[in-house]
């Protein structure tokens, strides 16, 4: 960071007059190192710890992978289910007026600002048996508290606002005139849809997608109260980590969040070249 | 990862008109009504009669249940923790991304947009792993743990453990607020102020922070939503004694799994309301900053 920090670049000749920059970059730095940095690096320097073949034993035994494939399937799942009835609430937010459309604007938000073990608490009581929605749910033989299905659903409840707010924007730059012409020109509104609105917010469906399902692969909260936690049936990776730090398997909890770290990072990757797609997109069109 | 931190204003909440659209471009009454009710039956489903069951599951079995729920002594000393939490956490973390902001908005530097990645970082990480890493450190096989049993100084299982993990998750929220607002508003002002005179000090309280508080308090809103609401990060750290280290969050946990359900809903109905304040007050500054900033630039960086 020393070579940024003497390399300023004095293309913008008023940068110069600025004070303060060896000051905040320095802090920025050292409270980034000491906060993040160091003890994320603890979690990489701990698996060197571990021989080769203990680290892939580890992070390969079969309860692990039971919990990847539930992790990564329904994080899919919720992220998918939130793409369809997520873009349905962006469309309609944005194109059409109803009454109450502020307040149910403002409330797509909430899986943001409610605490996740409030979140969870509530659908489990909601799709238990004899909550309001199970109720109804388990005479028709739907189980959803308890199974891998309450899992779908908790991920979808915190995944929701991601793909509406990313495609929302996105959706109100959208130029009418594009789709008056294509109806002038004798396309069907469908056809207007599929042909010129739909390809123009897939970078953003795709990044909303993206954010979605990579919140919820590391979800633990509000996943905890309704999976029922059964090995090899319901039980996620991040309760497996958990499981096994309180065995003082440290070793073992380390590997399988060093899986785990590489997949986000892998995501965090594949969503910044999203965004770099939406924004270029934005641009060509000003242009 | 982008949270509701640096998600664009939508138009409608910013109080722009809705313009006058063409037929050709409107879809038949039907869709429009079918498409209405799709979305409201989904957000229904999956938000208002959660939210809804909250409050309904605590005040099920009356007033004074839900009331002596919440002055219980292990309860009480939950939202003490989890205030003290929030009062060390999010000023920490406003400092730090008035810094970053300032670092990253008004000067060109080689390196900018790792550092950018990498103030993200914590949205990318599982609670559950925002605590563990301090396990690795403070725990007793850990890096200083030793040292610190040596010297009877408590980090994890302690009050300083749960302060440090709520740091983690709650890192980017003030940073990733204020960096792009101030990328938008430029330099003029304050080399403005410098020019005639006034001190690097005097020019930040005077001209940047009139032009930033509305951007700073919303990113100190969502901040502080997310420190008291931590579940994952601190339940790791935390080490779950009754009275002493449990958070809100985490004393609603406890209750739960003891099937004290009517309690559990009780002191998570506090959280729940804390949810609804925050969009509430997350509203009005959309609404502020678009009275302040005529465009503002909330796009990504």
């Amino acid at each position: 960071m020393h070579a940024a920090v003497t390399e300023i670049n004095h293309k913008k000749a008023a940068s110069r007059v600025m004070p303060g920059f060896n000051l905040s970059l320095g802090f920025t730095v050292f409270y980034l190192g000491l906060i993040v940095l160091i003890p994320l690096s603890a979690v990489f320097l701990k698996t060197f710890t571990m021989t080769w073949d203990a680290f892939w034993a580890t992070v390969t035994s079969e309860r692990v992978v039971a919990s990847y494939k539930l992790s990564f399937g329904a994080s899919l799942l919720g992220a998918t289910i939130n793409v369809v009835f997520g873009g349905i609430v962006a469309w309609v937010l944005v194109r059409y007026r109803f009454p109450g459309k502020k307040l149910i604007d403002a409330l797509v938000d909430l899986p943001f600002a409610l605490p996740t073990a409030v979140a969870g608490i509530a659908l489990t009581a909601l799709y238990s048996s004899n909550g309001w929605l199970g109720r109804y749910l388990e005479p028709l033989g739907i189980k959803v508290a308890f199974t891998p299905l309450g899992v779908i659903v908790a991920l979808t409840f915190i995944g929701l606002p991601f793909v509406v707010r990313t495609v929302q924007p996105v959706l109100e730059d959208v130029e009418r005139e594009l789709e008056e012409a294509a109806a002038s020109l004798g396309a069907t509104r469908l056809q207007t849809f599929l042909r010129v609105v739909l390809p123009t917010i897939l970078p953003a469906l795709l990044t909303g997608f993206a954010l979605a399902f990579a919140r919820a692969t590391g979800e633990y909260g509000s996943v905890i109260f309704i999976a029922g936690n059964m090995p090899m049936v319901s039980e996620i990776t991040p309760l497996f980590i958990v499981t096994k730090l309180e065995q003082y398997d440290y070793a073992g909890a380390t590997a399988i969040a060093v899986v785990m770290l590489l997949a986000s990072f892998t995501l965090l990757l594949t969503i910044n070249l999203l965004q770099a797609w939406v924004r270029n997109r934005g641009r060509a069109k000003k242009v | 990862m982008a949270a509701a931190a640096t998600l664009p204003i939508p138009a409608q909440a910013r109080g722009e008109p809705i313009r006058e659209v063409s037929a050709s471009t409107l879809e038949p009454v039907w869709v429009r009504v079918l498409l209405i009710g799709i979305a409201l039956l989904f957000l229904t489903l999956f938000l208002f009669v959660p939210l809804l069951a909250v409050f309904a599951e605590a005040l099920k079995k009356g007033w004074d249940t839900y009331v002596a729920a919440i002055i219980e002594p292990d309860a009480w000393s939950a939202i003490k923790l989890t205030l003290l939490t929030a009062v060390i956490a999010v000023p920490l973390n406003l400092v730090f991304g008035v810094a970053a902001a300032w670092s990253i908005a008004k000067f060109e530097f080689r390196g900018k947009n790792i550092l950018l990645t990498l103030i993200d970082l914590p949205f990318s990480v599982s609670p559950v792993i925002s605590g563990l890493i301090y396990v690795l450190i403070f725990g007793a096989q850990g890096w200083i743990g030793p040292w610190l049993r040596d010297h009877d100084i408590k980090i994890l299982f302690a009050v300083p453990g749960i302060v440090l993990a709520t740091v983690f998750v709650t890192f980017p929220f003030v940073a990733r607020e204020l960096i792009p607002l101030m990328q938008s508003q430029g330099n003029e002002e304050e080399e403005a102020a410098l020019v005639l005179g006034a001190s690097g000090w005097k020019t930040f309280w005077h001209v940047t922070l009139p032009n930033i508080k509305w951007g700073l308090l919303y990113g100190v809103i969502l901040c502080n939503a997310r420190a008291m609401g931590e579940f994952g990060a601190v339940s790791v750290v935390s080490g779950h004694i009754r009275g002493e280290t449990n958070t809100i969050p985490l004393q609603v946990e406890i209750l739960y799994n003891e099937y004290n359900f009517s309690a559990a809903f009780a002191v998570a109905s506090l959280l729940a309301l804390l949810a609804l304040v925050t969009l509430a007050l997350k509203s009005f500054i959309e609404w502020r900053l678009h009275e302040t900033t005529p465009q503002p630039s909330r796009q990504e960086h």
